[in-house]
């Protein structure tokens, strides 16, 4: 047992943590008295109606495995499974997303390329970039005139300049030398971009794209609450709107969770790119 | 005047001093390299010779000046020059193997992938390199591998003309005579001509056909070339024994220690050649040596 690994240690006190923080919050709940003995006082202020409290984990874990076990049921527009509120999320962000990643890598690579290019543009970047995604919404909505299509159009925006930015950073970074043996082995243009400066920028590419998707996915969730339908995000508020507490932290949870897949998706794309000098 | 193969004429280059001025690194330096030719290079760190280098594979545009290489002008860079760059440059996502595949599929698009790769591997053999080791990226090799991959990748190419900057740094005593030997047979058995640049005096001797002698930096100029009248094949433990060995080598010695800093900064005249030197013991009647052997010389380096 002494000789434990690192990552074992790690994980029992991750379980450790968890068991722990869970136990604190159950015993933290108070439990709600019977009717029997309310004071009079608590009969004439309502404290006696099952209040919209915290509900303590066993009742979430609950949630969870009704909700888990069969995700993917609709019953009408507003009771659907968990599955399919994140199945359209992510059907929105990554619409959003490759659209972005199909103009920003690109682009990414043409102001990286040519300084003319990347002197021309850079204040557009800069004055578009720090703009909140969301703040482009009633323009959207005005504009386009269809939420979902606006909803894509905000993850567009919001994943388009991590991208972009990193791309450009990455090409524009790539070491002389490399391009130097691309030039003495007479590549063309095309060939050079795609075997040599792809491969170099590709890290700091990556990056980028791991940390729109982390934005997109941020942004989503307060994208659906604005216009709701369906969704993640929508399935929050509306869980909020029925003051039914114990799916929205459960939403929350799940939130949490497909973030984690994306991002670790991400990781594993930006392992395999990696290289050392 | 038959044109060499290889013709630099008036050659200058000036970089921003920083101060709003200009530095000149070498002006009008003009020489020429015959086809098959083994020529290296020696002068002083920072005198100018990786940029002569970078001239001649038509990765820098000289400030004035023309390179011609079979009468036609270098502009930019080909599959012609094959070059070793200083620092390697290897690509490092790629395996020492794809490395020199690399520059092999581009250099004949015509082959198939088994091809390449059987020359490919063929020619980090000859470096060497054989094994898993090939299958390694450039991170995960030592320094001296590293370089063995680089000049694998141009020796696989085996373009017209060969640049080589300091292609032997980084090995070891053994490793670099191996490389030594496989260099001298590849460029023997073709009609290659090469360009070297080294700061070892002996790899120079054993090596060249001639060896061009630069002054100083800045305003450097090629001074001297020397012709190195030691017959061939020349075997490293052997040439020692040649009685132009020594005459040769002190030389360079002296050049390098005394006269490439006396003659540095003297402007060129714009159509100077470097002076040819011939230094042959063995050849009595012909004793217009201008530098003899000097025994003070021998003593330093002794
Ligand atoms: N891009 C540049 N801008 C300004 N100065 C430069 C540039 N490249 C080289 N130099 C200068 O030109 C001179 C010659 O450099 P070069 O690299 O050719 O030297 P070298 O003879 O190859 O030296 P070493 O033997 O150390 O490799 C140096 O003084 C260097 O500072
Ligand atoms: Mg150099």
């Amino acid at each position: 047992m002494k000789t434990l690994s690192e990552n074992r240690k790690a994980a029992l006190l991750s379980i450790l943590i968890l068991i722990v923080s869970c136990l604190i919050w159950e015993a933290s709940i108070p439990a709600q008295k019977a009717v029997g003995e309310l004071t009079e006082y608590e009969l004439l202020t309502g404290g006696g109606q099952p209040k919209a409290g915290v509900p303590p984990p066993s009742q979430v874990l609950a949630k969870a495995w009704e909700q888990l076990s069969n995700p993917f049921y609709d019953a009408g527009p507003n009771d659907k499974g968990i599955g399919i509120q994140i199945g359209y999320s992510i059907y929105r962000v990554l619409t959003g997303y490759l659209l972005a990643a199909a103009i920003a890598i690109p682009l990414g690579f043409l102001i990286g390329m040519s300084s003319v290019a990347y002197k021309a543009l850079n204040p557009f970047i800069q004055v578009l970039r720090p703009i909140s995604p969301l703040a482009w919404m009633p323009l959207a909505l005005f504009v386009i005139q269809d939420s979902e299509m606006s909803a894509i159009f905000v993850i567009f925006i919001c994943s388009i300049w991590p991208m972009l930015i990193n791309t450009a950073f990455g090409v524009a970074g790539v070491r002389e030398d490399w391009v130097n043996v691309a030039r003495t082995h007479e590549l063309s243009a095309l060939k050079t971009a795609f075997t040599v400066i792809l491969p170099a920028a590709a890290p700091t590419i990556v990056t980028g794209m791991r940390i729109s998707i982390g934005i997109a996915w941020l942004v989503i969730v307060a994208a659906e609450m604005l216009v709701g339908g369906t969704g993640i995000g929508y399935y929050v508020w509306n869980e909020w709107n029925n003051l039914d507490l114990t799916s929205v932290i459960f939403s929350i949870l799940m939130i949490g969770v497909v973030g984690m897949l994306l991002d670790s998706l991400f990781g594993l794309l930006q392992r395999t790119v990696a290289y050392t000098e | 005047m038959t044109k060499p193969f290889l013709s630099i004429e008036h050659l200058t280059q000036r970089y921003p001093d920083g101060q709003g001025g200009a530095f000149t690194v070498f002006e009008n330096a003009s020489f020429g390299i015959d086809k098959g030719e083994f020529v290296c290079i020696l002068g002083h760190s920072g005198c100018g010779k990786s940029t002569i280098m970078n001239i001649l594979a038509g990765l820098a545009e000289p400030t004035g000046g023309v390179v011609k290489m079979d009468g036609m002008h270098v502009s930019g860079p080909s599959l012609d020059r094959g070059v070793v760059f200083q620092n390697y440059s290897l690509l490092p996502w790629l395996s020492a193997l794809k490395n020199v595949t690399f520059g092999v599929s581009a250099r004949f698009p015509s082959w198939g992938k088994a091809r390449v790769i059987e020359h490919s591997t063929a020619f980090l053999a000859k470096v060497g390199l054989t094994g898993d080791a090939i299958h390694r990226k450039p991170s995960q090799l030592s320094g001296g591998m590293r370089q063995r991959v680089s000049i694998a990748r141009a020796f696989a190419n085996e373009p017209k003309l060969l640049l080589l900057d300091e292609p032997f740094g980084a090995l070891d005593a053994l490793t670099r005579g191996t490389i030594q030997d496989e260099l001298i047979k590849v460029w023997s058995d073709t009609d290659q001509t090469v360009f070297m640049i080294t700061h070892d005096i002996d790899e120079a001797i054993l090596l060249a056909d001639r060896i061009l002698l630069m002054t100083n930096g800045p305003m450097a100029q090629v001074a001297e070339s020397v012709e190195i009248t030691i017959p061939r094949p020349r075997v490293r433990n052997d040439i020692v024994e040649h009685p132009n060995y020594y005459a040769i080598r002190n030389h360079l010695v002296h050049f390098l220690a005394q006269r490439s800093a006396e003659l540095s900064g003297q402007a060129q005249t714009p159509d100077q050649q470097p002076k040819p030197v011939r230094i042959d013991m063995t050849e009595d009647a012909d004793s217009e040596d201008p530098e003899p052997a000097t025994p003070i010389l021998r003593a330093v380096e002794g």
